[in-house]
């Protein structure tokens, strides 16, 4: 399956290669750098390019690129999701997942390698059995480590691996049993020119922090589980009771991790909590343009949109922008033609609105499309699609956790044509 | 076996973690010298291999010393090296000695040198061998597993004779870690020596014939590499690789439903086979309309009632119901495989389900957005409308790459139809204008597509065309032009004022390809526009020499097709071009000059084509058809590699047609020892053991009518399943009990015959004779809901399942019996079995079963029966589960129902108690009630009660009395004028009064339009408010409204939270809570 891993940077440095049959050599990453050269941006690199001798299969991840060497038939997007899955663990145990963590980590980097695929098929992924075989580094276990000379590598056989339950580790206790579920729902639409809604949907997931000893069977059930449409799961949930009862049981595993996620079926009307006015126009004899817009509160339940951003992508025309904002930052780069204007939060006393000159190249003609508008924004303490999480049981352990839950809504991809 | 060379050598090694030999100082330098990667080094400068080899002197130091530490350190610079891509073979043997170090770390650090560098040091890896042999015969079996693994993965061919012994052993070890990791090791071995082939398939064999999930994945795994041609192979473990497919790791999943989908196309006939008929139709009128389409599914669904040739094979069924649940995996690979078996195997009506969750991956990473908008674009082909209903979900952003872009605009054509063609027109328009100009050619391509494939749009979509001609960018332009040539081409008479616009379009448009379509249209269509085409051949003469190639051989067409038709203005000017032609540096265009010459220009010499210059050069053309490029490429596995590059990759398993004549479905069958999770799904219906004969016949239009009452609405569908669910502890009883032998019989009946379970055939599956020590009693009643009383996973592989057998305890009569069934899925045997500690709230009593003394082996199912004193209470009994490793906590809640047993009476007694009472404590108006039957089933499902004889014939008449206290309780239904009925429940005691609401739920509330309850049939109401007490919500009904009884306030909706009596929910007092994280 898996041959190689290559882990390339933007400038294009291989600074790690790790094999799992016969060594490929680098040279063979030319044919990346030929496609990614092609591709100008780096979004456009192909995820599967094809060479004589192998198949390279690559995902860009937090300015990496991991490009993994094939040699024979294999679903490619079992290569992708597992490509992923590395970069998720070096987040989850480095806290991000980059050049220098990953650089001054090689070693863990390198035994997690090793322990997740075997001769290219994937072994260990789950991040509980990892976490049992090779442990995170903190900086007070290396500090220890450096005085005492032990070592990362768990001395404790993993058992994690033989049991049915392969997502957690054995032996978990803690003196504060807590589980805590945060429900981020985000908002995807498309706006039109008119403030009429092209296309909205809202994709929503679970996250969990679960610190709770031994072996806990929770249920959580929710208020109105018809809400959920499409549901996909963590591996610990039964399906069998979500089917029959609507009802989330499962034993979790430790720490965080994303138990489902869902889209809010598409026959609910999504509420947009805010609205775009806007005025952008370029005239074509005296090489300027005019930028005006205006973001205002809308269906927001009575909570507080706070967080908004809102990023343009200009046209290439543009040589700069001469705005007030009456609230919050704004900047362009005259380079990327990038203009981001961090606004805040919106009172909807005053709202706050970005206007001004766009000055244009002389000479160039007017730009075509007027550029469209991707808002950012949260709102704490909300789930705009109404879901509610209705209760925690927990069987099997007879302490009492403590439970919380966290509502929160985002926009995801929100864009306004203009 | 013999394997003398590497013994031998091992033999003279003396071995040990502190017998290892320390080579002389001079001798690992020696060995140094001689090494190869060395040698081709040697051509670097001296002072830098001088450096190099002083920093490995210092590593080597570090690795000889006694500290753990020192050593530690070295091999996590040596590591660093070989991350980096630096060589580092030189301190093979320096690291290699280390290889039996205490220190677990060091260890690890060592195997992964080993494995990078064992395959260029042959010799001295060898040294490592036996480390790995004792490793080998460890009894702790994650050191067995890890010896295995790093010993198959050292790439050298000298030890393939122990490889293959250590596989073949660890194939029958005891652990199923071992017996994975044996799996994993096949592969490495094949790849090593293909010549093992014919003994690794045996050990493939064993393997696949083992019945544990963490084996499952690895070894298809292996069977996919070393002999997928092997289908053979599968037949045996077919069924239990669908049943065990839901629990085995992901990427096994990947692995095994791709294997499957294989297997089926070998095995199975196609379910769409009747259709294939009229696919043909469909697949002319592939754009037409969405009536054509239900017309076509209707004609098809008529044409299969008619015929009726196809049955699908149960284990067809089997595999895609297994693997339908999985398309709710977190793991993209898994969707899209069970989505690429839908789409290969599954009937047409069916493969809907996958669009859903395909739309979903399309949130992800922007890889894996790809490749499924890959597949998608291939399935939009075939099965346009399945991905309908999401159209805007394909909508683009202009934040996506342009292959993403690309992507969907060609799923959005594939969409597109007379319905919704204006709305994607409309998206379409926004498209254009976007600054990304590789996509906005890919849109007006695939404006041209709908243009031709969709008639009703063409002139709208022309004239949008047409005013992209005066767009500002000239890729704009010569992409429209090209696209108008198309579309033109179908119908040129009525557009000759288009034809002159793109005249004129030739001074201005430099694009080549614009350019020489335009001058083709022109010379094509010159009799349309006869004053305009000398003029442009005029033009395009003066600057033949500066043109592109492609444009020059369209400037010679148009000037022989005006020689032809015009000759008198153009005979000139067309010597003219094909003199310039012929001096041409381009040797294409100077034949072409001198082929067309000799054609149309009159000779003596030109032969009898001449006649024939004006046919040959003015025929009608047909116009090109616009496909997508997609199109047909589904006869690549989707989802695979081949697929995505559109070429067959390395090691690609074609995917096979399906077969004409099923291959005999009997090699399937297995002779079942009494497995649990591993053996396959027996026929509900126990009509094979009544030696019914007919039972494939019966089974299988069970099948079919399942199948179309799929398509049904989604809330009966859901309502069914649940019903499954019901049904299928059940079937597992049956299996663990019966040990049965399936013969050919033993098929999977899938569907439910008529609306009830047959009543005997339950009861007599569970009351033929019983190995146990417990005498069963058997369930009374045939409807016999199983609860979980301890879960496989919480019970770490200990299954207990309990039900409520409605028939006294023997021992006391107000007991409740509860019957048990233990089912051990572990691999070792459980024993001991007790209850202990029970602890009974006040007046509670729990009889216990007695001590299981013998010992439950592996995939071994037992019946208990226990006696349970609920005080007519629906409190639960907690007690504790023993074996003789564990105790596990679990309680048993019993449904106000089974408080209950029935008691018979005749009709004037049930008068006389009733009469007592006088007025009922509650009554309940139930709408629309269906038949009769169905409402004493349902109430007898939900109550133990006896049926009393009546004489009016629209009442029915219930008692029973309470288990404990023995009170009467009397139910009446009464039927009133329509559909309506009315219930009475008449009760001695308060407290029963408060419970038998529970009942009457179901009952009353039956096809109320807000209670959502009904569809949870046998539920009792979650909520026994009488006043208020806050009602114990085990259960919620599906949105999470749930319907109640208040007293004094009637029938209620229990919504979001709040019971319609209750003012405002009760709030727990709750420690404060960090991170913003309400309580709950």
């Amino acid at each position: 399956m898996i041959h190689s891993l290559f882990l390339i940077n933007c400038s294009g440095d291989i600074f790690l290669e790790k094999h799992w049959k016969s060594v490929v050599s680098q040279s063979v990453c030319d044919y990346f750098f030929e496609a990614q050269e092609k591709a100008i941006d780096v979004e456009n690199v192909p995820p599967v390019i094809s060479t004589p001798h192998h198949y390279l299969i690559s995902i860009y991840r937090d300015k990496i690129f991991f490009v993994s060497v094939i040699q024979t038939e294999v679903p490619p997007l079992f290569v992708i999701e597992f490509l992923h899955r590395v970069a998720d663990t070096f987040q989850d145990y480095f806290g991000e997942c980059s050049e220098t963590a990953i650089k001054d980590n090689v070693v863990i980097v390198y035994e997690l390698l090793e322990e997740m695929l075997d001769n290219g098929f994937p072994l260990a992924t789950e991040s509980n059995i990892l976490k049992e075989l090779i442990k995170p580094p903190t900086i007070l276990r290396s500090v220890v480590n450096s005085i005492t000379g032990s070592s990362n590598v768990g001395d404790t056989l993993p058992t994690g691996q033989l049991s049915n339950i392969p997502w957690r580790r054995a032996g978990v206790k803690y003196t504060n049993n807590e589980a805590y579920f945060d429900v981020i729902e985000e908002i995807d639409a498309i706006i039109d020119k008119s403030g009429s809604t092209v296309f909205a949907e809202i994709q929503g997931v679970i996250d969990s922090c679960i610190k709770l000893s031994g072996m806990p069977d929770l249920s959580l059930s929710f208020m109105n589980p018809r809400l959920l449409d499409d549901v996909s799961f963590h591996p610990c949930i039964r399906f069998k009771r979500w089917e029959s009862e609507r009802v989330l049981s499962f034993i979790p595993p430790d720490g965080n991790f994303r138990l489902i996620s869902y889209r809010v079926s598409s026959q609910n009307l999504v509420a947009i909590p805010v609205y775009v006015k806007h005025m952008i126009s370029f005239k074509e004899n005296t090489s300027s343009g005019r930028f005006d817009v205006t973001i205002g509160p809308k269906q927001n339940m009575g909570k507080t949109v706070e967080g908004v951003v809102m990023t343009v992508h200009m046209p290439k025309a543009v040589l700069n922008m001469n705005l007030t904002a009456t609230q919050g930052s704004y900047t362009f780069d005259p380079v990327t033609k990038v203009l981001t204007w961090d606004v805040g939060k919106i009172t909807p006393q005053k709202l706050p609105n970005l206007k001004g000159m766009v000055n244009l190249q002389s000479g160039a003609p007017k730009p075509e499309e007027n550029p469209s508008l991707n808002i950012q924004f949260k709102i704490q303490q909300l789930a705009i699609s109404g879901l509610k999480v209705n209760r925690l049981d927990m069987y099997g352990e007879k302490y009492k956790p403590f439970k919380g839950v966290k509502y929160i809504t985002k926009a995801g991809k929100f864009q306004v044509r203009t | 076996m013999s394997l003398p060379p590497v013994q031998k050598l091992l033999r003279q090694l003396p071995v040990g973690p502190t017998g290892w030999p320390k080579p002389p100082e001079d001798g690992g330098v020696a060995e140094e010298v001689t090494s190869p990667v060395l040698a081709t080094e040697a051509g670097q400068p001296t002072c830098y291999s001088a450096l190099r080899a002083d920093e490995h002197d210092d590593l080597k130091e570090m690795l000889d010393s006694n500290k753990d530490s020192l050593k530690l350190e070295a091999m996590k610079r040596i590591v660093a090296m070989i991350a980096r891509g630096k060589n580092a073979s030189d301190l093979f043997p320096a690291v290699v000695k280390n290889v039996a170090c205490k220190n677990i770390e060091v260890k690890k650090l060592v195997y992964v040198y080993l494995v990078r560098y064992a395959e260029e040091q042959q010799d001295l890896a060898l040294l490592s061998i036996s480390t790995f042999q004792r490793g080998l015969k460890d009894p702790n079996q994650l050191i067995r597993a890890s010896a295995l693994r790093v010993l198959s993965s050292i790439r050298v061919p000298i030890i393939v004779p122990i490889m293959m012994l250590a596989i073949k052993e660890a194939a029958s070890d005891m652990s199923p870690y071992v017996r994975k990791t044996a799996a994993h090791a096949i592969p490495k071995l094949y790849s090593l020596d293909s010549d093992q082939k014919d003994q690794l398939i045996e050990v493939i064999e064993k393997l696949l014939a083992d019945k544990t999930t963490l084996v499952a994945g690895s070894v298809v795994m292996a069977f996919e590499e070393v002999c997928p041609e092997r289908i053979d192979l599968i037949h045996k473990n077919y069924r239990k690789l669908c049943n065990l497919l839901i629990d085995v790791e992901e990427w096994g999943q990947v692995v095994i439903i791709n294997m499957l989908t294989r297997y089926a196309r070998t095995q199975f006939l196609s379910p769409n086979q009747n259709e294939s008929l009229l696919e043909e139709n469909t697949e002319k009128a592939f754009y037409g309309s969405e009536e054509e389409d239900g017309k076509d599914a209707k004609a098809e669904a008529a044409m299969l009632a008619k015929c009726k040739p196809y049955v699908m094979d149960p284990d067809h069924r089997l595999l895609l119901r297994n693997t339908k649940p999985l398309l709710q995996s977190r793991n993209a690979a898994v969707v899209m495989a069970v989505a690429q078996l839908y789409f290969h195997l599954a009937p047409k009506a069916e493969v809907g389900v996958i669009a859903k969750a395909l739309v979903r991956l399309l949130r992800s990473h922007r890889s894996v957005q790809y490749v499924v908008l890959q597949n998608v674009a291939t399935m939009s082909i075939k099965r346009r409308g399945m991905f309908e209903p999401y159209l805007k979900s394909f909508y683009i952003r202009s934040t996506d790459p342009t292959q993403i872009k690309i992507l969907k605009l060609e799923v959005l054509t594939n969409l597109a139809n007379e319905t919704n063609i204006s709305t994607i027109l409309r998206e379409f328009q926004t498209y254009i204008r976007s600054m990304d100009k590789d996509f906005v050619a890919a849109t007006i391509q695939a404006i041209g597509r709908c243009a031709t494939n969709i008639g009703k749009v063409r002139d709208t979509c022309l004239n949008g065309l047409v005013q992209l001609l005066s767009n500002r960018d000239e890729l704009v332009v010569a992409e429209s032009v090209v696209v108008i040539k198309k579309l033109l081409q179908m119908q040129p008479a009525q557009h000759s004022e288009i034809i002159k616009h793109m005249a004129k379009l030739t001074d201005n448009i430099q694009v080549p390809m614009a350019r020489a379509s335009i001058l083709w249209l022109i010379g094509e269509y010159c009799e349309h526009v006869p004053k305009i085409a000398p003029d442009v051949l005029r033009k395009m003469a003066k600057s033949f020499t500066n043109e592109e190639d492609i444009v020059k051989l369209q400037v010679i067409n148009l000037a022989a097709k005006l020689y032809l038709t015009n000759s008198k203005q153009s005979k000139l000017l067309t010597q003219y071009v094909l003199n310039l032609a012929k001096y041409d540096q381009n040797y294409d265009i100077r034949d072409r000059a001198r082929f067309i010459r000799q054609l149309i220009v009159p000779t003596e010499k030109s032969g009898a084509l001449n006649k024939y210059a004006k046919k040959l050069f003015l025929a009608q053309k047909p116009a090109p058809i616009l496909e997508s490029s997609f199109k047909d490429r589904d006869h690549f596995q989707l989802g695979s590699l081949s697929h995505l590059l559109n070429a067959k990759a390395v090691g690609y398993q074609e995917l096979p047609d399906w077969p004409d004549e099923a291959p005999d479905p009997s090699v399937r069958n297995v002779e079942v020892p009494a497995g649990l999770s591993c053996a396959p799904t027996e026929p509900e219906s126990g009509s094979e053991e009544n030696g019914s004969s007919s039972s494939s016949g019966s089974s299988s239009s069970g099948t079919e009518e399942d199948e179309e009452e799929e398509e049904d609405s989604g809330e009966q569908s859901e309502d069914k399943e649940e019903e499954e669910v019901e049904k299928r502890p059940k079937r597992k009883d049956k299996e663990g009990s019966h040990k049965a032998v399936l013969g050919s019989a033993g098929r999977y009946a899938l569907g439910r015959q008529g609306g009830a379970p047959s009543k005997n055939s339950a009861s007599g599956a569970l009351s033929s004779p019983c190995c146990l020590l417990v005498q069963l009693l058997s369930p009374a009643f045939s409807a016999v809901k199983t609860y979980e009383l301890l879960h496989r996973m919480a019970g770490e592989g200990l299954a207990v399942e309990y039900c409520f057998s409605r028939r006294p305890f023997p021992g006391d009569p107000h007991m409740v019996a509860v019957q048990i069934q233990i089912s051990n899925n572990t691999d070792t045997e459980v024993k001991n079995l007790r209850v202990n500690e029970p602890k009974p709230l006040s007046g509670m009593r729990i009889q216990e079963f007695p001590e299981i003394g013998m010992h439950l082996a592996p995939g071994d199912t037992a019946s208990v029966v226990m006696g349970i004193d609920f005080c007519d209470s629906t409190q639960a009994a907690n007690f504790q589960l023993c074996t003789h490793t564990r105790q596990f906590y679990v309680s048993i809640q019993p449904p106000v129902g089974e408080l209950m047993a029935p008691v018979f009476m005749s009709e004037n007694e049930f008068k006389k108690e009733q009469g007592e009472w006088g007025q009922g404590w509650i009554k309940g108006a139930a709408q629309k009630c269906q038949s009769d039957h169905t409402i004493v089933q349902q109430l007898t499902s939900a109550a133990n009660v006896g049926r009393v004889p009546c004489g009016a014939s629209n009442e029915y008449r219930f008692a029973a009395k309470t288990v404990t206290s023995g009170s009467l309780v009397l139910i009446t239904l009464e039927r009133r004028e329509g559909s309506t009925a009315q219930l009475t429940i008449n009760s001695e005691k308060m407290v029963i009064g408060t419970m038998l609401p529970g009942i009457a739920v179901p009952m009353a509330l039956l096809s109320h339009p807000f209670c959502p309850m009904l569809l949870l049939k046998t539920l009792p109401c979650p909520c026994f408010c009488r006043v208020i007490p806050c009602p114990n919500l085990k259960r919620g009904g599906p949105s999470g409204q749930l319907c109640c009884w208040v007293e004094g306030a009637g029938w209620g909706i229990w919504d979001a939270g709040r019971c319609p009596a209750v003012p405002a929910p009760t709030e727990h007092s709750v420690p404060p809570v960090p991170h913003h994280h309400l309580p709950m």
